[in-house]
């Protein structure tokens, strides 16, 4: 008999996030003997503060994929919903704290997600094509009807709140100081929010439910139209306070800052080990998986690579990420097929 | 009957000017197993929408517990106690054995949040209901067909269920894992619970079934106690037609086998494989599943080249290093399961009718000849009796008979010494079953050497003049076909 030890082991052996974890591990000690400043205070704060938006993000392309869509549109929606939320608290004068702001981009982001939500989950159409199409119609609006700009001033409220900070960390050999952005926070509650509905309530496993089968979601009595509905207004929500953060953060707005984020959030994702045909993910695995890219994308440089060679490191790594999950995927295959064979001899 | 506890009374459905339904009427008591036979298309799966609440009657009415409902809804179907176990079990791969237990009569009671103490107790009590034991915590996804269908039993259990309905559950299963499932059937009739099993398989009716009821084309053509029924009668009410069983005689045998092998060996597959197919044979391998009897034609076939030993076509030597080597060397193979493996399901009939061929229907610069290709097309949906409206449909509109015709069609344009058939009517209804018999019988009369491999013994028996017997990797049996029975067969395969 094996002891749950082992059977705990195994488990976790097949899965991906031990071996993204030990990766991350790795280049984090790489980083660290080339240039000795990684695990340095302000180097740890700032890769935290630069995982605040693709984290956001990872956890609203995440629910999607878990539900067997994809979502290629959460950058556009959430330029779209904070430029428009900036533009109009800039065009009333408006003067107090940042609530506002959050308040009115979490609605738009809603109203936004609702569009997706109601062709995917109502109309029942792949979510690839819907959200390709929506992130061109929100583009569009931002940059046609609205006629985006730069806003290089933003609300005062915007503005204090991207420069509160938690704490300041300080480097003691180079004296430079990084500030833990107070969004963190806000990134730490949403992540919690989402574990807990995923884990403990009846619409979270709906998501699960879906993603593993359809036609058996439906059969066992799961909205489906109604989670997908309701799970594309909480991802429009979850992107767009990620654009009031990166606003806030930037102290300015740029219209195609964010576009082009998607498909290395994605690659973050599956890098975790949630696969693309849905029901199969964790959420740690998720922002496990955003971290790497995002230590990549911030780190490199520290070990003397250049940045234009950077995409070609994240290209590489996701090749080989992937591969691997898909290799664990096969090898599954094999294993559980030959037990079958095995029970079927006996 | 004031006991009975479901009764369809004239039930008509139609979708869009089909006629699905002709006045279905039949009753089921507490505690009956009932079965419900038909080919496909008969109108079985709408009878059973119609029952669960998916689909409303046009006409007619069913009553419940003595209750007449017009039309009934998914919830009020699950209220009466009725379930449906479907083909495909409506499990979630992806979740653990425990969620899939509990998550239904979690739904069920609406419930907005979850509490995993509960759904693990909910999940024991279901298995404790069939006497079932597994690991809760294991993934679906990685469990035998038996062992999930024993999980959409166990869950189908917590609802007051008085009529499980089984949508041909043996379809996948090995023999023993049939026993198992019998088994439980019976359990279940003893607590009262009644069964409509339906299925196609002759045998399994007359083994488990007390009542059964037969359609064909929508209407009823015979219902009853099954112990007046036997397979003659069964085969006629499902086709309309009447058969007879023909054994397969090969007249005038040519003495110089058209194909051989000397000591074939696959290392951890089969080893010393050594006979001899002469033209116009029909040779059975026949054996348990890992008997090494598909791994044999995948090697003949060129997919797992053999690692030693001698193949011979025609008394000359040949390798055969890769399919391309076999198809050169007139050899066919129609696999195990076709849908993955024999067909491009999405294109159309003519196109996987002539796939194999396209060399010869081509002009110059790899262009295709189209009076040629029709003419071929047309040649073989007319030999095979392939029953499309227009051959450009595609294959996944066809039955199962039909779709495993198109295989041999493909096979046959390429003019074969060959044709090895792994399962050749696996999840082919009894009528389509009896036409591809006879195909091969008029293959091999025209000295096609075919080789079936199958474990349905009657087809075995019926179709081969000689079987060879393969346990563990090597022939234990060379019989006759007019000389042995099914348990000498037996015997030697176990």
């Amino acid at each position: 008999m094996q002891t749950s030890l082992q059977i705990t082991l195994k488990r976790l052996s097949r899965r991906n996030e031990p071996y993204v974890f030990i990766v991350l591990l790795g280049l984090c000690l790489l980083i660290e003997i080339r240039s000795g400043q990684f695990f340095s205070p302000n180097n740890l704060v700032d890769i935290s503060s630069a995982l605040i938006v693709p984290g956001l993000f990872a956890i609203g392309a995440f629910l999607v994929l878990i539900s067997g869509g994809i979502d290629v549109s959460f950058p556009a929606l959430a330029s779209l919903s904070a430029y428009s939320t900036t533009k109009f608290l800039i065009m009333i004068n408006y003067n107090g704290g940042i609530w506002a702001a959050i308040l009115i981009a979490l609605f738009i982001g809603a109203i936004l997600g609702a569009f997706n939500g109601l062709f995917i989950g109502y109309f029942n159409l792949p979510a690839l094509i819907v959200t390709l199409g929506s992130s061109s119609v929100f583009k569009g609006i931002m940059q046609g009807a609205l006629n985006s700009k730069q806003l290089t001033t933003i609300p005062v409220g915007m503005v204090e709140y991207g420069k509160s900070s938690l704490f300041i960390a300080k480097n003691s050999v180079s004296g430079l100081t990084s500030r833990m952005p107070v969004s963190f926070l806000a990134f730490l509650l949403v992540l919690a929010l989402t574990f807990f509905i995923l884990r403990y309530t009846m619409f979270g496993r709906g998501i699960y439910c879906i993603g593993g089968s359809e036609s058996s979601a439906i059969r066992a009595g799961v909205r489906v139209k109604r989670t997908k509905f309701i799970m594309y207004i909480i991802v429009g929500m979850i992107a767009s306070l990620a654009g009031i953060i990166r606003t806030s953060m930037m102290q300015q707005f740029h219209p195609t800052n964010m576009l082009g984020m998607e498909l290395n959030i994605i690659a973050g994702i599956v890098l975790g080990g949630t696969l693309l045909t849905g029901g199969r993910g964790t959420l740690f695995g998720a922002i496990l998986g955003t971290l790497l890219i995002v230590i990549v994308e911030n780190s490199l440089i520290l070990i003397g690579v250049p940045t234009s060679f950077r995409s070609v490191f994240i290209g590489s790594l996701i090749i080989v990420g992937t591969s691997v999950s898909i290799y664990q995927a096969t090898k599954m295959n094999r294993i559980s097929i030959k037990k079958i064979i095995k029970r079927r001899v006996v | 009957m004031a006991d009975s506890l479901l009764k369809t009374v004239d039930i008509h459905k139609s979708f869009v000017g089909v006629q699905a339904l002709k006045g279905v009427s039949l009753s089921l008591n507490p505690g009956e197993i009932h079965c419900l036979a038909g080919e496909n298309g008969s109108g079985k799966s709408t009878l059973i929408k119609i029952i669960s609440g998916v689909y409303s009657p046009s006409q007619g009415h069913i009553e419940l517990n003595g209750k007449e409902y017009g039309k009934i809804s998914p919830i009020e179907a699950i209220k009466n106690g009725i379930q449906v176990i479907y083909q495909d079990f409506s499990v979630f791969p992806n979740l653990t054995v425990m969620e899939n237990l509990a998550l239904n009569s979690e739904l069920a009671d609406r419930r907005h949040f979850v509490n995993w103490k509960r759904m693990r107790k909910i999940a024991e009590e279901s298995l404790a209901k069939i006497n079932f034991s597994i690991d809760l915590d294991a993934d679906v996804g990685s469990l035998t067909v038996a062992e999930k269908q024993m999980i959409a039993i166990s869950r189908a259990l917590m609802f007051n269920t008085r009529l499980i309905i089984m949508d041909e559950p043996t379809t996948a299963l090995t023999r023993l894992e049939v026993k198992q499932l019998f088994n439980i059937i019976l359990k279940l009739k003893e607590q009262g619970i009644a069964i409509l099993f339906v299925s196609h398989k002759l045998n399994e009716v007359f083994e488990i079934s007390e009542y059964f009821t037969i359609l064909r084309n929508g209407s009823l053509v015979a219902s009853g106690e099954t112990k007046e029924l036997d397979s003659k009668k069964f085969s006629f009410y499902m086709t309309g037609r009447e058969f007879e069983a023909k054994h397969f005689i090969p007249d005038q045998l040519s003495k110089n086998p058209i194909f051989e092998t000397k000591n074939l060996n696959l290392n951890n597959h089969f080893q010393d494989i050594s006979f001899t197919l002469n033209p116009g044979e029909i040779l059975g391998i026949t054996g348990l599943l890992d008997s090494g009897r598909t791994d044999l034609a995948l090697s003949i076939f060129g997919v797992k080249p053999p690692d030693s030993g001698e193949i011979y076509i025609k008394g000359k030597p040949v390798e055969i290093k890769n399919i391309q080597t076999a198809i050169e060397h007139k050899i066919g193979y129609v696999p195990e399961d076709r849908l993955s493996e024999g067909l491009f399901l999405s294109q159309s009939i003519s196109d996987n009718i002539i796939v194999s061929e396209i060399d010869k229907l081509t002009v110059q610069a790899g262009i295709f000849d189209s009076k040629k290709k029709e003419d071929e097309i047309k040649k073989w949906v007319k030999e095979l009796s392939i029953a499309t409206p227009d051959p450009n449909n595609a294959c996944q509109t066809l039955s199962g008979g039909n779709q495993q015709r198109i295989v041999l069609a493909k096979w046959l344009a390429c003019n074969l010494d060959i044709l090895i058939l792994n399962g050749p009517t696996v999840g082919v209804d009894i009528g389509s079953k009896h036409d591809i018999h006879q195909i091969l019988h008029n293959l091999a009369a025209k000295g096609l050497g075919v080789i079936i491999i199958s474990d349905d013994l009657p087809e075995v028996l019926e179709n081969c003049s000689r079987i060879l017997v393969m346990k563990s990797g090597e022939i234990v049996a060379d019989l006759k076909a007019d000389t042995t029975d099914e348990t000498t067969i037996l015997s030697y395969m176990m």
